[in-house]
């Protein structure tokens, strides 16, 4: 504040005067003050790295145990030619991957002509609606994973407990978040368009393929990366309607008692780097969709 | 969103469409019905069972509301526990979000994709991997910890992991993007020549800050205050990676009644308290920073 007060000052006539030296001094706090935020910022981006750091570390660590442990012992590549040498690891990836890509399908798509119904649609019962959709993200995994279960067992569920269960729950608390993020993308969109296109001759149908769709695209990827993500990652919910069956992170929280074997973290190190060069991939994208 | 002297209809002209714009409803509503509705009924009438009860031999239905006494008298320790780490999590993520988010949105410039990429990056490994690895760097034989020993913050014989420290500072890492991002999306919002207009009314920057952008950026506090607190309160893989059973939250204690020892009503009780004290927490919080548009 006081830099830019001085610097408010510096620009009146007769300004000109002042002592060189105590002008370098304000030009230092003058730049501190712009660049202040921005560099509390990248210290926080940076701490959120410190445990991706780790884990990539652990990921080359060959341990002297067992168990991977907090200690780096010596530098090994075998952890990445044996990835699926942990008995379970693979097969928990694989399920993982099976019940996020069906419960991300599935929760897109119900959750996407929800967001329509809702932002273009007027119909009696809408707030409740919002209620109903706002509701779940409100409540706590816990309760949402511990109801469930009681549920399922409730009705005679128990010996279903595994994939088609799982999945359901995944659906459950991702159907909100999707709806909320394709809801924000066609709050935004200009309804006049879609008039335009009728205007000109074009039937529901193709107004939708052609106009509205194109253009709510973008909200409905978001949504199912969020969705995808939400779901590969849960762990409270998961251990709650998973039966024996085993998940990634269930994998990951199994391991708490066997000793964790170094390969969690070349699989961690791995979901690192594809999701991020996926994204990245996502924003070129659009860039050049964005170019057109 | 709609200038003024236009209404807000849509499909105006095709009152076919308008009339059965509600069925895209229907499936998902069902699903939430089924699944989630059901569940927090069902889970009503488990918590008014007779606790004693079992797993096996089944439970009698005795509409029995001194569970709910019960529960809270026998758990109290722990309910302040959840909200009051929850509480301090939402503030920390609040004091660190905000910076970050105000220089994605003001000063990145032509970075701002790629720093909002940053910003989720880390979060695209496990949850359990990043609160593992936490616990490596929070270990006695740490970096952390012999740091800190180094400038006496600690003791010699001090300890980070196992302390409510470790605890919380695992919920505030674990819970930051849910900061970040909504805080992002509505200082994004915020025009600039606003806070130039300000300027040029002669407000410092810092009126300006105070009276521009932070009330302008409320709707993202809301949200990611409410994001942070919600799951914050119900978590217990922080407390139990990086804690011990001293600071066990509720969400441990409501899994292991659930899962370990199966004592069903006292599990559907405190869920069911957690629940409505986190949900009347939320309406009482939106309704006074009257961002009702919200939900």
């Amino acid at each position: 504040m006081a830099a830019a007060k001085a610097t408010t000052t510096a620009k009146q006539p007769g300004a000109g005067t002042r002592p060189a030296p105590a002008r370098s001094r304000t030009t230092a706090w003058r730049w501190l003050a712009d660049h202040l935020v921005l560099l509390v910022g990248i210290g926080v981006l940076v701490y959120t790295f410190i445990p991706i750091g780790y884990i990539i570390a652990l990921s080359f660590n060959k341990p002297t145990g067992k168990s991977a442990t907090a200690q780096f012992d010596a530098f090994t590549w075998s952890n990445w030619q044996s990835i699926c040498e942990p008995d379970n690891l693979c097969d928990s990836l694989k399920t993982s991957f099976a019940v996020s890509l069906t419960a991300t399908a599935i929760a897109t798509l119900l959750g996407t002509l929800m967001a329509f119904a809702i932002v273009r649609h007027s119909f009696r019962g809408r707030e409740a609606s919002n209620l109903l959709i706002f509701l779940p993200m409100a409540t706590p995994e816990v309760v949402l994973g511990s109801s469930l279960l009681a549920m399922f067992i409730a009705i005679g569920f128990n010996g279903l407990l595994g994939f088609i269960t799982i999945v359901i729950a995944h659906v459950m608390f991702c159907l909100s978040f999707v709806v909320v993020t394709v809801k924000a993308r066609l709050a935004g969109l200009d309804s006049r368009l879609e008039q335009a296109a009728m205007d000109l001759y074009a039937n529901e149908w193709q107004t939708f393929r052609l106009v509205t769709l194109p253009l709510a695209l973008p909200g409905i990827i978001a949504a199912a990366l969020l969705a995808f993500s939400l779901s590969f990652d849960d762990f409270v919910i998961t251990n709650f309607t998973a039966g024996r069956t085993e998940t990634f992170p269930l994998f990951i929280y199994g391991s708490k008692l066997r000793g964790f074997p170094p390969q969690l973290f070349v699989v961690g190190t791995l979901m690192f780097l594809v999701s991020f060069v996926l994204v990245i991939g996502v924003e070129v994208w659009r860039r050049r969709r964005r170019a057109y | 969103m709609t200038p003024p002297g236009r209404p807000p209809v849509v499909d105006g002209e095709n009152p076919r469409r308008r009339r059965y714009g509600w069925l895209l409803l229907v499936p998902g509503m069902l699903w939430l019905v089924v699944f989630f509705l059901l569940p927090t009924v069902q889970l009503f009438f488990t918590s008014l069972y007779d606790p004693s009860g079992s797993y096996e031999f089944g439970y009698a239905m005795t509409w029995r509301f001194q569970n709910y006494a019960d529960a809270v008298r026998d758990n109290w320790d722990l309910f302040v526990r959840s909200f009051l780490y929850a509480g301090i999590t939402t503030a920390v993520c609040l004091l660190l979000a905000y910076p970050l988010a105000y220089a994605i949105a003001f000063k990145s410039g032509r970075w701002k994709n790629f720093l909002l990429v940053l910003v989720i990056a880390p979060f695209f490994t496990s949850f359990l991997l990043r609160t593992l690895s936490w616990s490596a760097i929070l270990s006695d034989q740490g970096p952390v910890t012999s740091f800190f020993q180094t400038i006496a913050i600690l003791p010699d014989d001090g300890r980070l992991l196992a302390t409510p420290v470790a605890v919380v500072a695992g919920l505030i890492y674990n819970f930051l993007p849910f900061m970040t991002l909504p805080l992002y999306a509505s200082l994004d919002k915020v025009d600039p020549r606003l806070i130039e207009a300000a300027g040029d009314l002669y407000s410092s920057p810092f009126t300006g800050f105070r009276k521009v952008t932070v009330p302008l950026s409320t709707p993202g506090v809301v949200a990611g205050t409410l994001l942070t607190f919600i799951p914050a309160c119900g978590d217990y893989i922080n407390a139990e990676l990086l804690g011990t059973t001293r600071q066990y939250m509720i969400g441990n204690r409501i899994q292991a009644a659930f899962l370990r020892e199966r004592d069903y009503p006292v599990a559907a009780t405190l869920s069911l308290i957690l629940m409505l004290v986190v949900v009347a927490m939320v309406v009482v919080y939106v309704r006074r920073a009257g961002t009702e548009k919200l939900v």
